[in-house]
């Protein structure tokens, strides 16, 4: 069992779990030889460099849901799965995952990940299904869970409306964001405020209703700002079986899974590069449909 | 009693505040506008009780299910707790091939449906539970027009169970023995008063309040 913040409701906590060094607020004249950085984006950034032939092996995606079912034939092998749940003080523990999935939606999620992006090491974080009334407290656990290891893509197919919750997960996925995790987040389906996905240090997903699972569109009118395919979708579900679903649940990890062909493709992108990437292959901006 | 205090009271107890029959017939009404829009077989709706972590069947529309009204399941349970806990709608098709959820469904209701769609009933941060509609006719692909429609129609529903869930509490409150419950007698006791009696009682609460304030 892994003590995963008992405190987790604390924003200074950050600081301390992840012992950031201080961070540079100048550059000195003589400094700025010293930090040349090697652009990695060609001059024409079309999809066919973005991620033709890419397969996402070597990059670690995490569906933070309701579990994955092991062994199913459209997920195949987990590289790993923990569940996150409250201990008798109620603060947060991860254990190692033995029951899979609750409902059927995070084996959902990872299938979709799984067939765009076939060699990607696909991890499990449960968050839900052991109840209700810990299930703020536990997201959260389990997003700091992911990003602290160090996972490339988190896949956030879910929200809270919260507003207590709201300012530790901007929190979480500002030190994602810098720490080169890509959070990519569902955006609501519903007329109503709810968090990560409005923040912009995430990929925040909607729906369109094309079929093409490699279609997306950049949104000129955020706090949306990609769609991608979410109506009608078979997708796996408990079972061994699959479903036919709709929602941005499921659009959401095939950006989860087209980020993972990037990076797969060009590894160390920094997410502020990716989501150029992406907009710059999307679409509706120059991508080849 | 006089007929000013018998209005108070009414007033008190079943009109102003919202009567437990009011709350039934607005969830019945829910399900049936909800089970019209999409032409659905059937729809219910789950009510989350925090204080038990369960969802309570609150009501259905369709034909054979009125007996489920009641029952409790644990708040995590199938679809609907996934609804509930990540206040995301989902829509299903082929949910008979969940062997868990059929299962569930099936020992339940005897009815299994092939398709559903479930959405959480949220007003602002609070989610009050989850609506859901059951097969709909699979006339052509599920569109965003449908799925926009069902949020609209979840958010609207929400905020009258939220209206008449607040005046149902304040209704508890005012029929117990609690503060808010004397301050309601002593209303309905100079509600019941007449002419220079009651002038003199609203002087004296006007007093009373300005002591108090004092």
């Amino acid at each position: 069992m892994i003590d995963v913040l008992a405190h987790s409701a604390a924003p200074e906590d950050d600081e301390e779990e992840y012992e950031e060094e201080l961070p540079a607020w100048s550059l000195p004249k003589t400094a700025a030889d010293r930090i040349g950085i090697d652009n990695p984006l060609p001059e024409r950034v079309d999809k066919k460099w973005a991620l033709g032939g890419a397969t996402g092996k070597g990059v670690k995606v995490c569906i933070l849901d309701s579990g994955v079912e092991f062994g199913h034939p459209l997920v195949g092998e987990l590289a790993g799965a923990v569940a996150i749940t409250l201990d008798e003080e109620g603060d947060p523990v991860a254990e190692e995952d033995t029951e899979g999935d609750l409902c059927g939606h995070g084996t959902a999620c990872a299938g979709v990940v799984r067939a765009i992006a076939p060699e990607a090491e696909i991890y499990s974080v449960r968050v839900l299904g052991a109840g209700f009334s810990g299930s703020g407290p536990v997201l959260l656990a389990g997003l700091r869970w992911a990003v602290s290891q160090g996972y490339d893509v988190v896949n956030m197919s879910l929200s809270t409306t919260k507003r207590q919750f709201g300012e530790v997960l901007h929190e979480l996925a500002d030190n994602a964001y810098f720490r080169g995790t890509m959070l990519v987040a569902s955006a609501h389906n519903m007329p109503v405020e709810s968090y990560p996905w409005r923040f912009s240090s995430v990929l925040s997903v909607g729906s369109h209703e094309e079929d093409d699972p490699l279609l997306y569109y950049a949104n000129p009118d955020p706090p949306v700002e990609f769609f991608a395919r979410g109506v009608d979708v078979e997708v796996a579900w408990i079972g061994g079986e699959t479903i036919t679903a709709t929602g941005n649940s499921f659009a959401t990890p095939c950006i989860s899974a087209i980020t993972a062909l990037v990076l797969s493709k060009h590894p160390g992108l920094t997410p502020f590069q990716v989501k150029t990437v992406l907009y710059l292959t999307s679409a509706n901006v120059g991508g080849s449909r | 009693m006089t007929d000013g205090a018998g209005r108070f009271e009414s007033a008190v107890a079943a009109g102003v505040l919202a009567s437990e029959e009011q709350f039934a017939r607005l969830l019945r009404s829910i399900v049936e506008v909800a089970r019209a829009i999409f032409g659905a077989k059937a729809s219910s709706v789950f009510l989350f009780d925090a204080e038990a972590d369960e969802l309570v069947f609150a009501a259905v529309a369709g034909d054979e299910e009125q007996h489920l009204v009641g029952r409790r399941m644990p708040s995590s349970t199938g679809i609907a707790g996934w609804v509930l806990s990540s206040r995301t709608p989902l829509v299903l098709d082929d949910v008979q091939k969940d062997p868990r959820h059929a299962r569930d469904v099936a020992e339940s209701t005897g009815y299994v449906p092939k398709g559903m769609m479930a959405v959480p009933l949220l007003d602002e941060e609070e989610v009050l539970g989850v609506l859901q509609v059951l097969d709909r006719p699979q006339r052509s692909r599920f569109s965003l027009q449908e799925m926009e429609l069902l949020g609209l129609f979840a958010s609207q529903a929400a905020i009258a169970l939220s209206l008449l869930g607040s005046a149902r509490r304040a209704r508890k409150a005012l029929e117990g023995a609690g503060d808010a419950a004397v301050v309601a007698k002593l209303a309905a006791a100079v509600e019941s008063l007449e002419g220079d009696k009651r002038e003199s009682a609203a002087t004296l609460i006007s007093d009373l309040a300005r002591v108090l304030r004092s």
